[in-house]
C-alpha cells in the first residue's frame, strides 16, 4: 500500500487499473460471477449497449417564479448524452445550463417534458426513488466543490456510501468501502491527505475529492456543474484530464456544464443553450 | 450512519449550540436542587411530625376516657391482624405547669401525656428523641446522676449532680437566712428592750419635764436602760419566745412542717429523693437564641433535676384542678417546635390514680386514647378506614385518626408548594426550549448548502430531519447530563455553598434558630433525576422538530445555490 501511495504521489498518475480491480471485487461480492475477465484489467464494467443515449431530455420546459413574475428558463429543450462520451453544455450566464443539469440530476422537476435514464423515465419518480437514483446511478460535482466541512476527506468520499446503506450494512461493508475510497483517492492523487478537513486543501484538491466522492457508489453517469470554473488554468486542465481518463478507461458517461470554450472544445460533443433552446455544435 | 457521524461532528464543532443548551442545564440543575431540598425538608418535617405520634390513634374526648381499653385493643388486633406492630394506651390532658426561675414563678400551658413507659416506645420514635443515653434505651422516669446530652454545654450540670448542688445551695441559703433572721430578731429584741428602758426612763423624766421628749431620747437611752428592764420584759419577751423555739426547730429540720404530713411522718429530702418523673419538651424548658457574637446558644431555665408543679383537671364532673409536684427527669427534642413546646410526659398510672380513672372494682385504668403502630408496608389510610368502620361515630364515642390527618393541611401545603415549583421550573426549561429552537433554526440556515449537498448525494428528507433531531437529542442529553451533575454537586455541597453565600452577602441563608436543623436537609430521589432528565431531553427534541422539518423540506437546488 505504501509503495502504491508513493507511486501515486510521485507520478500523480491515476491508477485506474487498480480501481477497476476493486470494482470487480465488489461486484463479485454482490453478484458472484467470473472474475477472470477483470483480472486481466481489460473488461470495462460498462458495456456499450445498443442504446446509444445514456440520458435523454425530451421537450423539457422549466420556469422560475421570481417576484410574482414567471421567468421561463428552458423552453422545450431536447437533449441527449451518448453512452461513454463526454458532453459539454455551454451558454451564457442565466441561459439555463445549471437548470438543465439539475433536471437531469433529478434535483428538480421539469414543468413539462420527460427525462429518461437508460430506458426509465426519471422525472416523475417518487422522491424516495429519485433519492435512491441520485445515490446509486449518479455522481455529481460542482463549481464550489460542496464538500462537507465537518468531515475529513475520507469521510467526505464515503458519505454517499453511508447515505445509501443502513447502519448495519455499512458497518458490515465498512472495510471494503474504505478500501475503495482509498483506491479512488489514490486515483485522484489525494491518498496522502485523507485525514485532512476540506478547509485545509486547495481548490484543485477539493475538486479531486468531490470527484472521488461522486465515484464511490460506482455510478454510470457523472454530472459536472462547471467543475473547473473556480480553478486556475493549470488545475482546471488537470481536473479535465482526470475526467477524460475516467471516461476513457471506465467508459463513464460525463455531462459537463462549462464556461470555458477551450475545455468545451476538448469534449466529445458540445451543445449550446441559448434563449431557452438547444443548439448542437458538435 | 452519516446521520450519527454528522450529529456527532456538529456537536463537536458547534459550540454556540452548547451555549443554547446552558439554559437547559441550569433549569435541570435548579430542578434537582429545589426538589432535593424540598424533599429533604418535607421528609424531615414528616419524620418530626410523625416522630412522637403513632400511626393511628383511637381517641375519645370524654374526660373520663375509655374505661375498657382492652376491649378496644382486642377488636383492633382482630380487625387489623398482622398489620399491627404495637399498641399502647395513653392519657392526654390539657394542663398548666408552674416552675420557678430566678425566684419567680412562671406558668405555662402544656399538654400532659400519661404514657406506659414499657410500650410507648414501641409505637413511636419517642425514645430516640430523649436526651439521656440510658433513657434512649428504656425510659424509667428516674432522675439520672448526670450525663444528659454531654455535647450540650448549656445543659451541664443536670441530674442528681445538679439537684444535690441546688438543694445544698437552698439549704445553705435557708440556714443563712435563718441565721440572718435570728440575728434580726435578736437585734429587734435588743432594740425593744432598749425602747422599753427608754420609755421607762422617759416615764420617770416626763413626770419632771414633759416639754422635751424628742431631744432627750437619744441622749438618755443608755443611762435609763437598766432601770426599766423588769417592767417591760414580760410582754416583749413573751412574744419572741415561740418564734425562737420555732427557729431552733427549723434549723434542725428545715422543711418539717411542710412535707411531713403527706409522707406519713417521713422527711422528703430533695437532695436524695425525687418526685414523680416528668419528661418535658425541650421548648418548654429552654430558649434558643444568639449571643453577642452571633453563635447559636441554648439557654435552659429548667434542667433535669428541677421540680415543677403541674395542675390538671380530674376525671369528675365538673372537673376540679389537681396540683401535683414532678421532678424533671429528661427532655425530649423531636425538633418539631409545636410538639417540643407543649408536650410533657408522665407515667400513666400516676395520672390515672390522681385523676380517679381507676375502676375501684376491676382495678382497670381508663385511658383517653389508644395509639397503634402499623407494620411496615401497611396501608395507613386503609387501616384507618377499617377502624372507622369498626368504631362508627354513631355507635361509639371514639374517633380514629392517622397522624397524617392531624397534620394534613400542613403536609398538603408543602405538597402544593413542591408541585407549583416543579411546574414553574419546567416552564423555565420550556423557555430554554425556545432558545434551542432559535439556535437550531440558525444552524439549519447556516447548514443550508450542506443540506443541499446531502440531498444531491441522495440523502432523503427524513434522513436530513433525523440529523437535526438527533442533534437535538444529543444536545438535550449533554445539557441535562451536565445539569444533573451540576445539580448533584450543588446538593451534596449545599451547606458549604450556603456558608460561602453567607460570607459573601453577609446575610444568613439558613438560620438554625428558625428551622431546628443544623444543616440543610436534602434527599435525592433517583426517580426524580430520571424524570427531570427525560423531561428536558423531550423539550430539547420538541424544540428541534420544527427546524428539522424545515431542513427536510428544503429544496435541493435552492439549497445548493444558497450563498
Amino acid at each position: 500500500m505504501n509503495s502504491l501511495v508513493k507511486k501515486a504521489t510521485s507520478q500523480n498518475q491515476p491508477s485506474i487499473g487498480k480501481l477497476r480491480v476493486v470494482h470487480a471485487e465488489m461486484d463479485a461480492e454482490n453478484a458472484p460471477r467470473s472474475t477472470s475477465t477483470s483480472a486481466n484489467g481489460s473488461a470495462p464494467r460498462l458495456q456499450i449497449t445498443a442504446e446509444p443515449s445514456m440520458i435523454v431530455a425530451k421537450d423539457v420546459t422549466k420556469s422560475y417564479r421570481r417576484h410574482k413574475t414567471s421567468v421561463a428558463v428552458l423552453k422545450g429543450v431536447d437533449f441527449s448524452a451518448e453512452h461513454g462520451k463526454i458532453t459539454a453544455i455551454v451558454g451564457q450566464s442565466g441561459s439555463g445550463k445549471s437548470t438543465l443539469l439539475h433536471l437531469l440530476g433529478t434535483l428538480d422537476r421539469p414543468d413539462s417534458g420527460e427525462i429518461w435514464f437508460a430506458d426509465e423515465r426519471i422525472d416523475n419518480l417518487s422522491s424516495r426513488k429519485r433519492d435512491a437514483f441520485r445515490n446509486q446511478q449518479l455522481g455529481m460535482i460542482f463549481q464550489f466543490y460542496h464538500l462537507l466541512p465537518e468531515l475529513t476527506l475520507l469521510e467526505n468520499i464515503i458519505a454517499p456510501a453511508m447515505i445509501g446503506q443502513s447502519v448495519f450494512s455499512y458497518l458490515r461493508n465498512r472495510s471494503k468501502i474504505i478500501e475503495r475510497a482509498k483506491a479512488l483517492s489514490e486515483m485522484v492523487g489525494l491518498s496522502h491527505r485523507l485525514n485532512h478537513k476540506p478547509n485545509e486543501l486547495s481548490g484543485g484538491e477539493m475538486q479531486r475529492t468531490a470527484i472521488a466522492r461522486a465515484l464511490i457508489t460506482d455510478p454510470k453517469l457523472l454530472l459536472a456543474d462547471e467543475p473547473t470554473g473556480n480553478l486556475d488554468q493549470e488545475s482546471g486542465q488537470s481536473i479535465l484530464q482526470l475526467l477524460k481518463n475516467l471516461n476513457q478507461e471506465t467508459g463513464l458517461t460525463i455531462v459537463m456544464v462549462t464556461h470555458d470554450e477551450n475545455i468545451a472544445q476538448q469534449c466529445d460533443s458540445l451543445i449550446r443553450l441559448k434563449g431557452g433552446k438547444v443548439e448542437r455544435l458538435k | 450512519m452519516y446521520k450519527l457521524l454528522l450529529c456527532w461532528r456538529y456537536l463537536r464543532t458547534r459550540w454556540i449550540a452548547l451555549a443554547s443548551i446552558v439554559s437547559v442545564t441550569l433549569g435541570v440543575a435548579t430542578l434537582i436542587v429545589v426538589n432535593s431540598v424540598m424533599d429533604g425538608f418535607t421528609s424531615q418535617m414528616q419524620d418530626r411530625m410523625h416522630g412522637i405520634l403513632s400511626d393511628l390513634v383511637v381517641e375519645t374526648r370524654a374526660s373520663n376516657g375509655i374505661s375498657e381499653p382492652n376491649w378496644y385493643i382486642d377488636r383492633i388486633n382482630k380487625r387489623l391482624g398482622s398489620d399491627v406492630e404495637g399498641v399502647t394506651t395513653v392519657v392526654t390532658l390539657p394542663a398548666m405547669m408552674t416552675f420557678h426561675h430566678n425566684g419567680n414563678a412562671h406558668t405555662q400551658q402544656i399538654n400532659l401525656i400519661g404514657i406506659d413507659k414499657k410500650t410507648y416506645a414501641s409505637v413511636s420514635d419517642f425514645s430516640k428523641y430523649l436526651l439521656h443515653p440510658d433513657n434512649k434505651q428504656q425510659l424509667d422516669f428516674l432522675l439520672k446522676q448526670g450525663g444528659y446530652a454531654p455535647e450540650r454545654d448549656a445543659l451541664q450540670p443536670s441530674g442528681w449532680e445538679y439537684r444535690t448542688r441546688v438543694e445544698q445551695l437552698k439549704k445553705d441559703r435557708l440556714s443563712e437566712m435563718e441565721r440572718w433572721r435570728e440575728l434580726q430578731a435578736k437585734i429587734a429584741i435588743e432594740q425593744q428592750n432598749q425602747v422599753a428602758k427608754d420609755a421607762e426612763a422617759l416615764g420617770q423624766s416626763t413626770s419632771k419635764t414633759s416639754s422635751e421628749p424628742d431631744t432627750s431620747e437619744p441622749g438618755t437611752s443608755e443611762t435609763d436602760s437598766i432601770a426599766r428592764t423588769p417592767e417591760v420584759t414580760s410582754p416583749l419577751e413573751a412574744a419572741p419566745s415561740p418564734e425562737a423555739t420555732d427557729l431552733d426547730e427549723m434549723l434542725k429540720g428545715p422543711s418539717t412542717p411542710l412535707v411531713q404530713s403527706p409522707n406519713k411522718g417521713r422527711l422528703f429530702d430533695a437532695s436524695k429523693e425525687q418526685r414523680t418523673g416528668i419528661v418535658l419538651g425541650i421548648g418548654i424548658g429552654s430558649v434558643r437564641g444568639r449571643d453577642a457574637e452571633g453563635q447559636v446558644k441554648d439557654y435552659f431555665f429548667i434542667r433535669p433535676g428541677d421540680d415543677v408543679s403541674v395542675a390538671f383537671p380530674n376525671a369528675g364532673t365538673p372537673p376540679r384542678a389537681i396540683d401535683e409536684q414532678f421532678t424533671v427527669v429528661d427532655f425530649y427534642e423531636s425538633k418539631m417546635s409545636e410538639y417540643d413546646a407543649t408536650f410533657a410526659f408522665v407515667p400513666i398510672e400516676m395520672l390515672q390514680r390522681s385523676r380517679g380513672m381507676i375502676d375501684p372494682i376491676s382495678q382497670q385504668g381508663a385511658v383517653t386514647s389508644i395509639q397503634i403502630k402499623l407494620a411496615k408496608g401497611a396501608d395507613l389510610s386503609k387501616c384507618r378506614d377499617i377502624l372507622r368502620e369498626e368504631f362508627p361515630p354513631s355507635e361509639s364515642y371514639v374517633q380514629v385518626n392517622s397522624w397524617r390527618d392531624t397534620q394534613g393541611p400542613l403536609l398538603a401545603a408543602v405538597q402544593l408548594e413542591t408541585t407549583i415549583l416543579n411546574i414553574l421550573l419546567f416552564m423555565i426549561i420550556a423557555v430554554a426550549g425556545f432558545g434551542i429552537l432559535a439556535t437550531f433554526f440558525m444552524i439549519v440556515v447556516e447548514k443550508t448548502r450542506d443540506i443541499g449537498v446531502l440531498k444531491s448525494l441522495g440523502a432523503p428528507g427524513t434522513g436530513i430531519a433525523s440529523i437535526f433531531l438527533g442533534y437535538g437529542v444529543l444536545l438535550g442529553t449533554v445539557g441535562s447530563g451536565v445539569g444533573v451533575i451540576c445539580g448533584l454537586l450543588f446538593v451534596w455541597n449545599i451547606n458549604e455553598i450556603a456558608r460561602v453565600l453567607e460570607w459573601i452577602t453577609g446575610r444568613e441563608v439558613f438560620d438554625p434558630t428558625v428551622y431546628y436543623f443544623d444543616s440543610i436537609p436534602t434527599i435525592v430521589h433517583p426517580l426524580m433525576l430520571v424524570w427531570v432528565s427525560i423531561g428536558s431531553v423531550i423539550i430539547a427534541v420538541l424544540a428541534s422538530v420544527l427546524p428539522s422539518i424545515r431542513a427536510a423540506r428544503m429544496h435541493p437546488v435552492e439549497a445548493l445555490r444558497y450563498e
